[in-house]
């Protein structure tokens, strides 16, 4: 039976805790605010033996992911971290590693991407991932990125294609909160082994030698970019599958998609990470005045959950999607046109409207998510009319 | 493959069983031009390693004729990452072998070596800081550069390796502007100045030479580099069948001086043309770079720039016996192979 115990730890504290845990085989690592001190942490553990992990310090995040993609591809477990511009810096080399089929798991500490530079979070780092053929889990608190990371490392390796953890710079990186850490047997039980190869056709094996990163011509692109959409269509079962098992030793559910009073409500707000407190205690609010509200939580943001998310929006007559970035497509945010999917399959097609929020760090109140429900409502009964589908909230104008 | 590939003489490599079989590091069949430098010196590389090797490819030509899915012409384990990161990525691998034989995922200690190729576009621009890091980080593989003065896989546009005046797809020869305006950047010296265990400059036309420096370069752990011009036929636009004779000739003009450089202090020019010819000569056999001929101001600040650098390396050469001597170190033994020191 797992061991556990409850200490206080910031969110960049609880996933080095997990990484110490898990003794990856290497960790490839370039300083970026709010990630930094994460991978500062994480030294102390190597300076002072208590992995086996090898550091690597590269010379920018478009190498840390080379570097992981080359570890990865020896045969290696490997992870990496970074934030905001640092994530935009990697893109080209992200989807380099999902089209080679190597796992590797990447903390994402969310943050806004430039201009004008900002250091906080929101989730344009995370949305720049979201075509790259990456899992991606999003996590609200720093016991959600410590059980997803441990959990992350798994789904990565079963499935072969690499994962994205997210969490919200500062809000959680930073905030100190009781975390449930599970004792590091469990955890090095739970994601298996160290002494084996991760992938099927390591590089260093050299009996046997292997090609990876071959040119592909029209004859062949397709074919390759097709294996890869099947396959990412069976990461649905490896993660129901890995949330199942983690529920054995964790004393935790966990679903694609989080719900909270969602079964008779009307209306439904939607958000993902750290705001999700926020949004159910305007839940609370708006109950207690009587409204039929409910909230839901994106837990798996890639491969996106459109089915399960349909189902639960079945019977609401609204929905706000809260977006915690732009598109600047003259649609809305980007979990706004996943959410319109997900309406498009549902039974009822309840109305949609779009609110974006929280951008660069801006501080989320219960007020703000008040409105948006207010707004909704209005819509929705036709009291109010809309030339747009998106708006900002908490804008001083 | 992992067997033993003792090339020394090309006579040697033409009489090996395996020579047009499947046991070369890089088989047959690949998809490079008739006249192709990169071939030979890839051969004369990886012939020259007695171990089983993991090779890392940068984008360019190299990369795009070897692995076409669905076949490859790599007898050995190969990656390709991108055009920017190769020395991030061989580093890395390197050190996974480290962890991995650590870890007893490895079981048994194989020795496997690491060599990473790249063009210049992928070394000289847009790989450096990649590569200038993976230096820092002490990594231990082998380096080359085969060095076509240009980006040809694209169809030719200048690199920082292109020499002034040379005609490319971005510095054309126009009515204001005679080709490229800059003198080729000299990474050679660059990479010396990281002090790294080992640094040459190599002509794939003496083969003893580059096969001698990669068994110099192996045997020594840390991060070694080579740099190899490699004429193009393509792009330079000579024949094919006179790449070899380009790279006598860029030797014998001393246009590119091949010398080697231990630790980066210790210099020694292996090749010194008792009767230089003239640049005039090199230059002619090249129609991309021909027109220089005729703008006498032009061709005097190629020749000063290969005198001056010239120069250079003779008084490195000298200022290294004599710093030896100060040391006490044997100056010759530092060059030769460790079996030749035993």
């Amino acid at each position: 039976m797992a061991q556990k115990k409850v200490i206080a730890l910031t969110g960049n504290q609880a996933a080095a805790e997990a990484m110490r845990q898990i003794n990856f085989d290497i960790a490839a690592v370039y300083p970026i605010s709010p990630q930094t001190e994460l991978m500062g942490f994480f030294a102390e553990y190597v300076a002072n033996g208590e992995v086996d992990t090898e550091m690597i310090a590269v010379d920018g995040e478009h190498s840390a992911m080379a570097a992981c993609i080359g570890a990865a591809a020896a045969g290696a477990r490997v992870i990496t971290a970074s934030a905001g511009p640092g994530i935009a810096y990697m893109v080209e080399n992200l989807y380099v590693a999902s089209g080679m089929r190597l796992p590797i798991v990447l903390l994402d500490v969310n943050r806004a991407l430039s201009a004008p530079l900002s250091i906080h979070c929101d989730h344009a780092d995370s949305m720049l991932t979201r075509d790259t053929s990456w899992i991606s889990l999003f996590s609200e608190n720093a016991q959600e990125a410590y059980h997803n990371i441990i959990m992350a490392t798994k789904i990565s390796e079963k499935a072969l294609f690499p994962i994205i953890v997210n969490y919200d710079g500062y809000i959680v990186s930073h905030s100190i909160e009781d975390v449930e850490i599970l004792d590091d047997e469990t955890v090095r039980n739970f994601v298996g082994p160290s002494d084996i190869h991760r992938i099927p056709y390591p590089l260093l094996d050299v009996k046997k030698p292997v090609t990876y990163g071959a040119t592909a011509q029209p004859d062949y692109y397709t074919e390759c970019k097709y294996q890869q959409h099947v396959d990412f269509l069976k990461v649905y079962d490896i993660v129901r599958e890995v949330f199942n098992e983690f529920a054995e030793i964790a004393d935790v559910k966990y679903d694609f998609i989080e719900e909270y009073k969602t079964e008779d409500a009307e209306y439904i707000g939607i958000s993902m990470g750290s705001s999700f407190g926020t949004l159910k205690d305007v839940v609370d609010i708006l109950r207690n005045q009587g409204k039929k509200v409910g909230a839901i939580k994106i837990r798996l943001f890639r491969p996106f959950p459109v089915k399960e998310l349909a189902e639960a929006l079945s019977n609401a007559k609204g929905v706000a999607v809260l977006d915690r970035a732009d598109s600047f497509d003259g649609i809305g945010g980007p979990l706004f046109k996943d959410v319109s999917t997900a309406v498009m399959m549902s039974q009822n097609r309840p109305f949609i409207h779009n609110f974006i929020y929280g951008l660069g760090g801006r501080e989320v109140k219960e007020e703000d998510f008040l409105k948006a429900f207010d707004r909704l409502e209005r819509l929705e009964k036709g009291i109010e009319t809309r030339d747009r589908f998106v708006e900002y909230l908490q804008v001083r104008e | 493959m992992a067997k033993k590939r003792p090339i020394a003489l090309l006579s040697e490599l033409a009489s090996h069983k395996d020579t047009f079989g499947g046991d070369m590091p890089l088989a047959p069949g690949h998809r490079m031009c008739i006249g192709c430098g990169i071939p030979p010196i890839v051969n004369e590389v990886l012939l020259a390693i007695d171990k089983p090797t993991v090779v890392a490819t940068a984008t360019g030509c190299l990369e795009v004729t070897t692995g076409v899915y669905p076949v490859t012409a790599w007898n050995t384990p190969w990656i390709h990452v991108n055009f920017q990161s190769t020395g991030a990525v061989i580093g890395a691998i390197d050190v996974a072998y480290q962890v991995l034989k650590k870890k007893g995922v490895l079981k048994e200690d194989e020795g496997i070596e690491f060599v990473a190729f790249g063009g210049d576009g992928g070394t000289y621009d847009i790989g450096f800081q990649a590569l200038s890091a993976a230096v820092e980080r002490g990594h231990n593989f082998l380096y080359v550069c085969y060095n076509n003065e240009g980006y040809q896989n694209t169809g030719y546009q200048r690199s920082s390796a292109t020499p002034i005046g040379a005609y490319s797809k971005t510095t054309p020869v126009g009515k204001v502007r005679v080709g490229k305006q800059e003198p080729r950047k000299d990474l050679t010296m660059i990479m010396a100045a990281h002090g790294i265990p080992y640094v040459a400059q190599a002509s794939p036309h003496i083969f003893r030479d580059l096969t001698r420096k990669t068994k110099k370069a192996i045997s020594m752990p840390g991060f070694k580099f080579i740099n190899v011009l490699e004429p193009c036929t393509l792009s330079w636009r000579f024949s094919p069948e006179d790449t070899m004779r380009l790279a006598k000739l860029a030797v014998e003009t001393r246009y590119w001086p091949v010398f080697e450089v231990i630790n980066g202090k210790y210099w020694k020019v292996n090749i010194k043309p008792k009767r230089p010819k003239p640049i005039e000569e090199y230059i002619a056999a090249q129609p991309r770079w021909k027109h220089v001929l005729k703008y006498p101001e032009v061709l005097e600040r190629i020749q000063k720039e290969v005198d001056e650098k010239w120069n250079l390396l003779l008084h490195l050469e000298e200022m290294s016996k004599k710093l030896a001597e100060e040391e006490g170190v044997d100056y010759e033994s530092l060059f030769k192979l460790p079996e030749e020191n035993a």
